[in-house]
């Protein structure tokens, strides 16, 4: 008779066995490996990287697998083993003009110095299911040529040589980290971009279309997207120099975007950016044009009250493990509080009722 | 678990957290910033609490974990499942065998002592948040004391329904300055938290920290002439037949049959320990057998 929510222990534990269950799926079929994950899901593995802000593919594998596909619990685990970890200390800001590059496009330039690189792109694919692929996923290898030598220079430096582009101020001071103190308003710009990085892909998304239909437009070009491999450098106490400790995989976007100029600026190009962990391009165009939004204020626009210049609502909201978690504990008992609305509602109803009664 | 620290978090994470409770404390009713870690619960399921508790743990501790006012719900059994493998300590479901008590949506019954402590779990710490979203407004409506605001929603609740329309997380203010959210307890709980106990507050996800030292004056804000009431369900309860005691209402047929019980199931266990009885509680006892 007596129904309450008894018997948590064992009812987590048979869940959790269950759910064990559900994530092998049918033990007929062929186990997924985490390499396999790692190689062949790789966009995925990137994106759970980056939204946990760990650079680690192996460890990101692991976490698709143990979160059967979930890509958001995916980056909630790969985040909450991300806290426990000691710090060393910080690399040195990495070099993106060094950046060996699979791919690197320009938007606003038909060619450029360095060249314009196609790489593995979904871009020019019709999107038409290959059936072929359901039975065997064998490829003939890719056609090869040499890799370019050499730094590949940054397209907006050349805007930047006419001064038709603004200059960003060059600033030695550490950035602000995150994770290791409370987010308080109002936010500098290094904390806006640490923020967006890691960021909700599909919120950042979302918000920079929304800057592309008009709330707070600021009409971008992709100046240069790149994609590529650039080395890690730290300087160790001991030795006195920097020494290269891995590499790591990154998507880099700056946008040109449009400056009316006033009447004592004259017009000049503006910018947004996005650096993104692994090749992550649709998220490092979007957070190049909410970076852009954001930046109103710097350049002496107008606050047009669109979500996307608001810099307490997007930083509030672009954390997919914040948010997936407050909105789903609506699912936890809350029937203490319901209990005391309810005997509210019959409170009022009982009130208006007898109100009714007593004017007939 | 020895591949973690005594209670989870590592110990500078937790000299941060203390150096928070212990602003918190000095200045009652002031929601105080902290560097918030994504533990590996979700945000939502009680993460501040679970940081203040691990801060404040020591291995002699004795801990109480409930949500809704039980011990056995599902979330309370799984935080008290994790100071178990991350802390060892001895936990229990006696309230006044505890030395610390983490809690989510409710006060214990029985009155607290001041070798107690009380860890509230907080989703929105803000009282001021569905008045105003934005934190940098707040935080300044809070420094200049500027809570009109508050009164002015009370007294639309009066005009529009009469009474004040707030049943959960009933705005106090502390020690004649600080609003506060109590969190999401009911407001039957309200006089509760002027306790000897001391009072800790935790909003994981908002990464804010506020306290009640021990006898700090709390008040529930209301009018002359609406004065604050604090309600509960007008019945006895079934199981132990206590007529004081915050009720849960449990639907029990199809047919709209109810009976009401003790929310804290500790009080009510105690109580039934001590002989009393309720309505229903000779049924029930067959059910049970």
């Amino acid at each position: 008779m007596y129904v309450a929510v008894k018997g948590g222990e064992r009812a987590i534990e048979n869940a959790h066995a269950w759910l064990a269950e559900e994530r092998r799926g049918d033990p007929s079929v062929p186990e997924l490996s985490v390499a396999q994950i790692r190689t062949q899901m790789a966009l995925a593995v990137n994106r759970v990287m980056a939204e946990g802000s760990l650079y680690d593919p192996d460890l990101a594998a692991l976490a698709i697998k143990q979160a059967r596909g979930d890509l958001i619990e995916a980056v909630f685990l790969i985040r909450a083993y991300r806290t426990t970890l000691p710090r060393f200390g910080a690399s040195r800001p990495v070099e993106t003009g060094d950046m060996r590059c699979d791919r690197r496009i320009s938007a606003t330039f038909k060619d450029a110095p360095g060249g314009q690189v196609l790489g593995p792109t979904f871009d020019y694919t019709h999107r038409l299911l290959d059936f072929k692929l359901a039975a065997e996923g064998e490829v003939p290898p890719a056609p090869q040529s040499e890799t370019q030598a050499g730094p590949v220079p940054h397209i907006t430096d050349f805007l930047n040589r006419d001064g038709l582009i603004q200059t960003e101020e060059r600033s030695d001071e550490a950035p602000p980290d995150l994770t290791r103190q409370p987010l308080e308003f109002p936010a500098n710009r290094a904390l806006r971009l640490q923020a967006l990085t890691r960021g909700d892909e599909g919120f950042v998304l979302g918000l920079a279309y929304s800057t592309q239909r008009g709330y707070a437009r600021n009409h971008a070009f992709v100046g240069e997207l790149r994609i590529g491999r650039v080395t890690v450098e730290m300087e160790v106490p001991e030795l006195g120099f920097a020494i290269a400790i891995g590499e790591v995989e990154l998507t880099e976007c700056e946008t040109v975007n449009q400056f009316a100029g006033s009447k004592t600026e004259p017009a000049q190009f503006t910018r947004g950016y996005g650096l993104v962990f692994g090749q992550t391009e649709r998220k490092a165009i979007s957070m190049a044009l909410v970076d852009r939004a954001l930046r109103w204020r710097e350049l002496g626009e107008d606050n047009l009250g669109a979500p996307a210049q608001d810099e307490e609502f997007v930083l509030s909201h672009c954390d997919n493990i914040q948010a997936t978690g407050f909105l789903e504990h609506i699912k936890l008992p809350h029937y203490v509080d319901f209990q005391s609305e309810l005997e509210l509602v019959r409170r009022l109803r009982a009130e208006a009722q007898a109100a009714r009664e007593a004017a007939e | 678990m020895s591949d973690y620290n005594f209670a989870y978090l590592d110990e500078q994470t937790k000299r941060m957290i203390r150096r928070a409770i212990l602003k918190a404390l000095a200045v009652p009713g002031y929601q105080v910033p902290f560097a918030s870690r994504e533990m590996p619960m979700p945000y939502g399921w009680g993460t501040g609490g679970v940081q203040v508790s691990a801060a404040c743990l020591v291995p002699e501790d004795r801990l109480k974990v409930i949500d809704q006012g039980a011990d056995d719900t599902t979330n309370a059994v799984s935080i008290r499942r994790f100071f178990e493998r991350t802390a060892g300590v001895a936990t229990t479901g006696r309230t006044a065998e505890a030395t610390l008590i983490q809690t989510r949506h409710r006060i214990p019954e029985e009155p607290l002592t001041r070798d107690q402590i009380l860890v509230y779990q907080v989703p929105i710490p803000e009282p001021l948040r569905f008045l105003e979203p934005r934190e940098t407004e707040t935080r300044k409506m809070h420094s200049l004391e500027e809570y009109g605001l508050v009164h002015v929603k009370l007294y639309e609740d009066i005009a529009r329904h009469g009474q004040i329309a707030t049943s959960y997380a009933y705005p106090v203010k502390v020690e004649g300055r600080y609003v506060m959210d109590p969190s999401p307890i009911p407001k039957f709980d309200n006089p509760k938290l002027e306790s000897a106990a001391v009072q800790l507050f935790g909003a994981g996800r908002e990464q804010r920290i506020y306290a009640l030292p021990p006898h700090c004056k709390v008040v529930s804000l209301d009018f002359e002439d609406h004065p604050f009431e604090a309600t509960k369900a007008d019945h006895a309860c079934d199981l132990c037949g206590s007529g004081t005691s915050y009720l849960d209402e449990v639907i029990v047929d199809d047919a709209g049959g109810r009976m009401f019980v003790c929310s804290d199931t500790d009080y009510c266990e105690g109580r039934r320990d001590a002989g009393h009885r309720g309505r229903l509680a000779a049924i029930n006892q067959e059910d049970a057998a």
